[in-house]
């Protein structure tokens, strides 16, 4: 019971912490507007952490270069347990066109799985997502937790 | 002062202070969204947070001092849980409280910003480290304000030292002085430091510092901070409307304008909050001492006077 009832606060509070491992910014620049008035998941409880210690969900942007491979298994090792990644673009998902980049690391699903092989992955696609479709993402993901 | 009477007002003081802290904290969250043109959150929202968090794995950075880091935010709602006590009885029954307890309840105010302190400095963190130091400036900055102020509603009421005697006297015609609502203003605005609220939120400051003092906190100390930053939202008004306004005394007509009273200082808190932007340290430092303070020594010279 006490289980459940973590799960059911976890899916009516996630903070999310913003992570960019290689995304040409256009991504991000789709997850800020999730935060303004217009789509505000304020309504969802969903609110922007400034430390990953905060966070619940990572939201992943592009794949991973080699440079932000050690950082990100690192973010995700200091984000306080259970969490969950939500990886936002083709990029993230599937590492679209730099899949043979000879400076990319892999996709931030695999790299993550390298630190937490049961880690909670969920993915967007989309080169960029929509806002809507990244809350759709998000709210699809919290329903499967 | 039987047994009996001081459990049972602990107990209704620290649940009560909890519920209106959060109910607060949805006020503030939501009139800021309404104010960003936006719905905001539901009203369980505070509650979700700190149930979530207390669900969640709690983490100590390897160089932080253990002990330190952990014991800060019990020290800090241990304390905000005894001023709340105190509060509560003053305003039940004014004619019962301790002497004096207007200092107690002053220190007791005071120790949450203390244990904020001592918890950033002991988590190893640059970040909570530059956050620990200008929460400590700022405390430097708006305690003699805020002092000052409380002096002027002690003053007016002939040197009263305990809650309840502030009550009756603010009943008795001493809270229409203009003095008092000098001693009013002022105290809001340093209340406004003392919460951490936008334009003196700059031990926070998440854009700059990451949260500051906050940053490395997880799970459930994180939780016990923000309840504890709740009651204290709850708190402070109550102390407000306590010194300067005649509290929640007489019935069930004091405590429907109390709680009236309550919401206005907590709502015009919010509204300041929401159209100010931050200050830097030493703006917020000459803004207390050379804005506010002469301004509150003239208040109590002129409260002495008779005004
Ligand atoms: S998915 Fe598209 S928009 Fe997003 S980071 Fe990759 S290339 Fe940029």
């Amino acid at each position: 019971m006490l289980a459940a009832l973590k799960r059911w606060a976890l899916k009516k509070s996630p903070w999310v912490y913003h992570v960019n491992t290689g995304a040409c910014n256009n991504c991000d620049i789709e997850i800020l507007d999730c935060l303004t008035p217009r789509f505000d998941v304020e309504r969802f409880g969903i609110l922007l952490a400034p430390s990953p210690r905060h966070a619940d969900v990572l939201l992943v942007t592009g794949g991973v270069t080699l440079q932000a491979r050690g950082a990100l298994q690192e973010v995700y090792r200091q984000t306080a347990k259970p969490c969950a990644m939500l990886c936002i673009g083709s990029c993230a998902c599937s590492m679209c066109i730099f899949a043979d980049g000879y400076h990319m690391a892999g996709p931030p699903d695999k790299v993550v799985r390298e630190v937490d092989p049961d880690a909670f992955i969920a993915y967007v696609p989309g080169c960029p997502p929509k806002p809507e479709a990244i809350i759709l993402g998000a709210v699809k993901a919290l329903g499967a937790l | 002062m039987d047994l009996a009477w001081i459990v049972g007002v602990f107990v209704v003081a620290v649940l009560g202070t909890a519920v209106a802290g959060l109910v607060s904290k949805w006020i503030d969250r939501k009139v800021t969204a309404r104010v960003q043109w936006r719905t905001g959150p539901p009203l369980l929202q505070p509650l979700y947070d700190i149930l979530k968090l207390l669900g969640k794995e709690t983490l100590v950075p390897r160089q932080a001092r253990r002990a330190g880091f952990l014991l800060a935010p019990v020290i800090g709602f241990a304390a905000a849980c005894v001023a709340a006590a105190l509060l509560w009885a003053a305003n039940i029954d004014p004619s019962r409280t301790l002497p004096g307890d207007l200092i107690l309840v002053w220190y007791l105010l005071m120790v949450p910003s203390v244990a904020l302190i001592i918890g950033g400095a002991s988590s190893a963190n640059p970040h909570a480290v530059i956050g620990a130091s200008r929460e400590m400036k700022l405390m430097l900055a708006y305690e003699l304000p805020m002092l000052l102020a409380v002096l002027t509603s002690v003053v007016a009421s002939g040197f009263t030292f305990n809650l309840g005697g502030l009550i009756q006297s603010a009943g008795a015609g001493v809270a229409g002085k203009i003095t008092m609502a000098v001693g009013f203003i002022i105290g809001v605005l340093c209340t406004q430091a003392k919460l951490g609220l936008v334009p003196f939120d700059m031990a926070e400051a998440e854009t700059e510092i990451q949260g500051g003092v906050y940053v490395e906190y997880s799970g459930p100390p994180l939780a016990l901070w923000l309840l504890t930053r709740a009651m204290m939202f709850a708190l402070m008004p109550i102390f407000l409307v306590t010194v300067f306004w005649g509290g929640f005394a007489g019935g069930a007509a004091g405590v429907a304008t109390g709680a009236l009273k309550y919401v206005l200082v907590v709502v015009l808190l919010v509204l300041i909050r929401n159209t100010n932007p931050r200050l830097r340290i030493d703006q917020a430092m000459r803004f207390f001492w050379y804005g506010l303070t002469p301004i509150a020594v003239v208040a109590v010279i002129l409260a002495a006077a008779v005004f």
